[in-house]
């Protein structure tokens, strides 16, 4: 049982990002009817505003100590950074909770790279083919992930959690069973509930607004809502900006759990497809329920019991493609799909 | 006994009760007309004879074979081809390669790889595809792309693959739908020396009027998912019943 | 056999053929006539006409062809390991290993079409790469790559002499062996890696032109087309985009055997989504549909490449020296992440371009141009561009 526990928990904090990830590319896919190859370049971006606000706000100012020495005799360099010089104490919480700031960050940055991206090329390929829109994007997802990788270099980034939320706490106790048998660390469940948030959010959006009632009339039927003399345009990019903050949220704050490397946003975006595939195309419910589903299956092929079920062979790495292999098999449109998505 | 038999079909969606006990009985090498006020369920019979629709009830027989749940390229097979609403042709090859390719599918259907013989007997298909050309007047435009061709050529182009599988029933949907006159006259012109030349069913879906007296040699009229009246064109026309599914003149004395 | 062929057709043979094999004279001058780049020149050339089979007649876009080449090289090297150093078997093996994977991954992925299919292949590739980075370890050597060993068990020829790592050859003549002729001040080098890589190239060149005009290839310009009234029409289309899907499979294949062939080692880098990516990218630029169009993208792909990534920001800091020092330092700046470790930023770049302003590729750009030059003297419109090389001229034969 404890057992069993533990991997759903391991599962969660992955299965939200694919959940969140999926909820984005789902929302392009079902507004714009555009697959988005460069949407794991948003969830890439995301964490890379988590790396430049917390280097901007680590800047220090450096002071060369009057008395102290070093150990080899020289003056000591005292490092202080600018936000603790400027703010005292609220500086030093503000570098300590930067992954929160960085969200704010991230929302702008996000907002401004998700509509340009829209109005300055996807806009142009609505009505070009689908072979032709999956190749642009594909082109601008290589090229974004090189731009960072030219900037940020090639190696991961570590990105500490603030320190309150560090360690981890024995979720097995507190459900009244044997101590240290299930021990999750803090981050993972704040990430969980953070994703529950903004997939809630999300949904809330779309159910309560009139904006999120258009939207979802026209994820059912695009031309109708067109016809009806609303202008979808600005739907459009105000969608795949949303879709852009999104994903870029759920990179931002995945950091202290994964570094943010140049190909992050790859490794996460082809199993984000294979979420959304199996959840069923052009399905947000479904998105979000693959997107966890398969994070917890995942969590649980890792186990040392399924290796050596295996013969030592370790299939989590694989896992997720052969369910979706199973899936297609059986239920050709997904779980949640509907009839005539993307049939052509 | 009819080529095309259809009993006590009957399809509902959800409330709405689209085929109600359809019966029709289409008999050899005739032109039939099926036609009906908007919404009266023709398209629905339609997708019922070419396994897009599965009907709650009933059965449809070709040549006492039935046809409900087979797949489109099973349902060619069988000796039924179809000409769509709006003209499906291969926009990106030739008017040529457009009809070799029916030509090839009517000799053999099932799959071959084939791709060493350049054209396997290349010259028998190219002369088959060529006549028919010559049958619906393409013959001059055979290498042009099909996606050049205006909307009244690109239907004779549609009729020529048809008519070069040599079928047994040819389905029509609206052929003449937003044509203009002119070219809706030509289409009933061809359609009228394509029943004289070739041994072939025709089955007609059509609002147009117009077109239905001057083709057909029976109708079906087809209100509320219902066959109300089943007779002769002429007898047709001034039928009462017709007239109130049409008109509307509901009130009954 | 080269009877059957229109009179059009047989020129073009002959033309590609003379210029395939005279290409150690025709690329020494832009300096690219050295072996290693030749080589690569015809392997992927192979490799984007294969792509070419699937993509350019039915339309379906994969995103997973390098796994195919990936599985080639590893099976390749597996047969020069096991088998024998000549290259033959090897070459035989990766293909019908290539094609049995191919006829798997395309029996699942062609249950659906369009964006669901280019997805599903994405994901296989990703997979087979994750399966020969770590999964299958005992099998692919995981990140170290797989290569010939001293150790191998070779059961035909392990009589190589001690100490002495065996270089793949063709009944005896080594792949790497060249002979270097002296011609018009130019250093030609004739390498017979490349001849091997060449002739397989006219030969699988001559197979796709076969299947661009058999009857075979025509159904599969009609499911490009039109899917709806190809079914309407009595074919099935199921099993002829398989088919497709495993002929461009085995090209795949074949080429990883080939770069296998040239250098015995094999890395699952070589199934990276990039690397799928960049098959697509030879195919559009040149030509998607196109006879010659992709060996064409694949040769350019690959020059540019060669040449980028030789380049670094010294290099561009001399070619500027004429200019202010301000002035060199900014371009400099500019231009040199696109260069050396750069080159994928300038692919993914190249990629956007040609799909944004080139979507027909250098051949339809071509045709475009010489439409423009005869317009003016002839009279009327010019009735659409039936003279693709698609479309197939010269039908009156």
């Amino acid at each position: 049982m404890d057992a069993f526990l533990l991997q759903i928990l391991n599962g969660l904090d992955k299965g939200s990002a694919y959940a969140l990830i999926a909820l984005g590319l789902t929302l392009i896919f079902g507004t714009l009817g555009v697959v988005n190859f460069a949407h794991g370049a948003l969830f890439m971006i995301g964490a890379f505003c988590t790396v430049v606000l917390n280097s901007l706000f680590t800047l220090t100012k450096v002071t060369i100590s009057a008395t102290e020495k070093t150990p080899w005799g020289t003056p000591l360099e005292i490092h202080t950074p600018y936000v603790q010089l400027w703010f005292g104490d609220i500086g030093a919480t503000m570098i300590d909770y930067s992954v929160f700031w960085s969200l704010l960050f991230a929302i702008p940055v996000m907002l401004i790279v998700g509509v340009a991206m829209e109005r300055g090329l996807i806009k142009h390929f609505y009505k070009r083919p689908h072979a032709d829109q999956i190749l642009v994007t594909f082109g601008l997802a290589i090229v974004l992930q090189e731009i960072i990788k030219q900037i940020f270099g090639a190696n991961p980034i570590p990105q500490p959690a603030p320190d309150a939320f560090v360690g981890s706490i024995d979720i097995g106790a507190m459900l009244g069973m044997a101590q240290n048998t299930v021990i999750y660390p803090i981050w993972r469940l704040i990430y969980f509930l953070f994703s529950a948030i903004v997939i809630g959010g999300v949904f809330a959006f779309l159910q309560y607004t009139t904006f999120g009632m258009v939207v979802r009339a026209g994820m059912a039927d695009r031309e109708t809502v067109g016809l009806l003399g609303i202008n979808i345009d600005r739907r459009f990019t105000a969608m795949f900006g949303l879709a852009a903050v999104v994903t870029g949220l759920a990179g931002a704050m995945y950091t202290p759990i994964l570094s943010p490397n140049y190909h992050m946003g790859m490794d996460f975006l082809v199993l984000c497809f294979v979420v959304v595939v199996v959840g069923g195309m052009g399905s947000l419910t479904g998105a979000v329920a693959a997107g966890f589903l398969l994070g917890i299956l995942e969590s649980f092929a890792s186990m040392p019991a399924v290796k050596e079920f295996l013969l030592g062979f370790s299939i989590d790495q694989v896992i997720i493609y052969l369910v979706a292999v199973i899936i297609l098999l059986v239920r050709p449109r997904g779980l949640m799909g509907r009839k005539g998505v993307m049939e052509t | 006994m009819g080529i095309l038999e259809v009993k006590g079909v009957n399809k509902r969606f959800g409330g709405l009760l689209a085929l109600d006990d359809v019966n029709l009985s289409i008999k050899e090498n005739s032109i039939h007309a099926i036609i009906g006020p908007n919404g009266a369920g023709k398209s629905t019979l339609l997708n019922c004879f070419i396994g897009k629709l599965m009907p709650d009830t009933g059965t449809v027989m070709f040549n006492n074979k039935s046809l409900l749940g087979l797949k489109p390229y099973e349902i060619n097979q069988t000796g039924i081809s179809r000409v769509f609403q709006t003209p499906e042709v291969f926009a990106d090859l030739t008017v040529e390669e457009n009809v070799m390719i029916p030509a090839l599918a009517h000799r053999d259907g099932a799959f071959h790889l084939s791709a060493l013989k350049a054209m396997a007997r290349e010259r028998d298909i190219r002369e088959q595809a060529e006549k028919i050309l010559v049958d619906v007047g393409l013959q001059d435009d055979r290498h042009q792309l099909a996606s050049a061709m205006s909307r009244g050529n690109k239907r004779r182009l549609e009729m020529a693959m048809c008519l070069v599988q040599k079928p047994k029933l040819l389905l029509l949907d609206e052929p003449t739908a937003g044509m203009a006159r002119a070219d809706t006259n030509n289409t009933i012109e061809l359609l009228k020396v394509l029943s004289d030349a070739h041994e072939i069913t025709f089955v007609v879906i059509e609002h147009d009027m117009h077109v239905v007296f001057s083709l057909a040699d029976r109708i079906s009229v087809l209100s509320q998912g219902h066959v109300i009246v089943e007779d002769h064109p002429s007898n047709i026309k001034g039928h009462p019943k017709v007239q109130e599914a049409y008109l509307g003149t509901t009130e009954t004395q | 056999m080269l009877k059957t062929l229109r009179t059009n057709d047989t020129a073009l043979m002959i033309l590609f053929s003379l210029i395939v094999l005279a290409g150690p004279l025709i690329l020494a001058p832009f300096g690219a006539g050295y072996p290693d780049l030749m080589q690569r020149f015809a392997i992927y050339g192979i490799f984007a006409i294969g792509f070419n089979i699937l993509f350019g007649l039915t339309g379906y876009l994969s995103f997973g062809h390098a796994a195919f080449l990936g599985v080639g090289s590893y099976s390749a090297v597996w047969m020069l390991k096991l088998l024998s150093i000549n290259i033959v078997p090897a070459i035989i093996f990766a293909v019908v290993v290539s094609g049995l994977f191919a006829l798997l991954i395309g029996y699942i992925s062609l249950r659906r079409s369009g964006i669901y299919f280019s997805i599903l292949t994405l994901a296989f590739a990703q997979m087979s790469f994750n399966l020969a980075y770590s999964v299958l370890t005992p099998i692919t050597n995981g990140e170290n790559g797989l290569q010939v060993e001293l150790d191998d068990p070779r059961i035909l020829d392990s009589a190589t002499g001690p100490g002495q790592l065996p270089v793949p050859s063709l009944f005896g003549m080594d792949m790497s062996s060249t002979s270097v002729v002296h011609f018009l001040g130019m250093d030609l080098q004739f390498n017979v890696g490349f001849y091997v890589s060449a002739l397989i190239l006219i030969a699988v060149f001559y197979l796709s032109l076969r299947i661009f005009r058999s009857p075979f290839g025509m159904i599969l310009r009609a499911i490009k087309s039109n899917q709806t009234r190809l079914n309407y029409t009595g074919f099935n289309s199921r099993p002829y985009t398989l088919t497709a899907f495993v002929i461009s499979g085995m090209y795949a294949g074949l080429a990883g055997a080939l770069l296998v062939c040239m250098d015995p080692l094999a890395g699952p880098e070589r199934m990276q989504w990039t690397a799928s990516g960049e098959v697509v990218l030879m195919t559009i630029l040149g030509g998607a549909g196109t006879l010659v169009g992709p060996v064409l993208g694949a040769g350019m792909i690959k020059y540019f490449e060669n040449i980028f990534s030789r380049m670094n920001d010294v290099m561009v800091h001399d070619w500027f020296s004429a200019l202010p020092g301000w002035l060199n330092d900014v371009l400099t700046n500019v231009i040199s992440p696109f260069l050396g470790s750069g080159w994928q930023m300038s692919l993914g770049l190249i990629f956007m371009l040609v799909v944004i302003f080139l979507p027909g590729g250098l051949v339809e750009g071509a045709n475009r141009i010489m439409n423009r030059v005869q317009r003016p003297s002839k009279s009327g419109p010019v009735s659409g561009p039936v003279d693709r090389t698609t479309t197939a001229n010269s039908k009156e034969s």
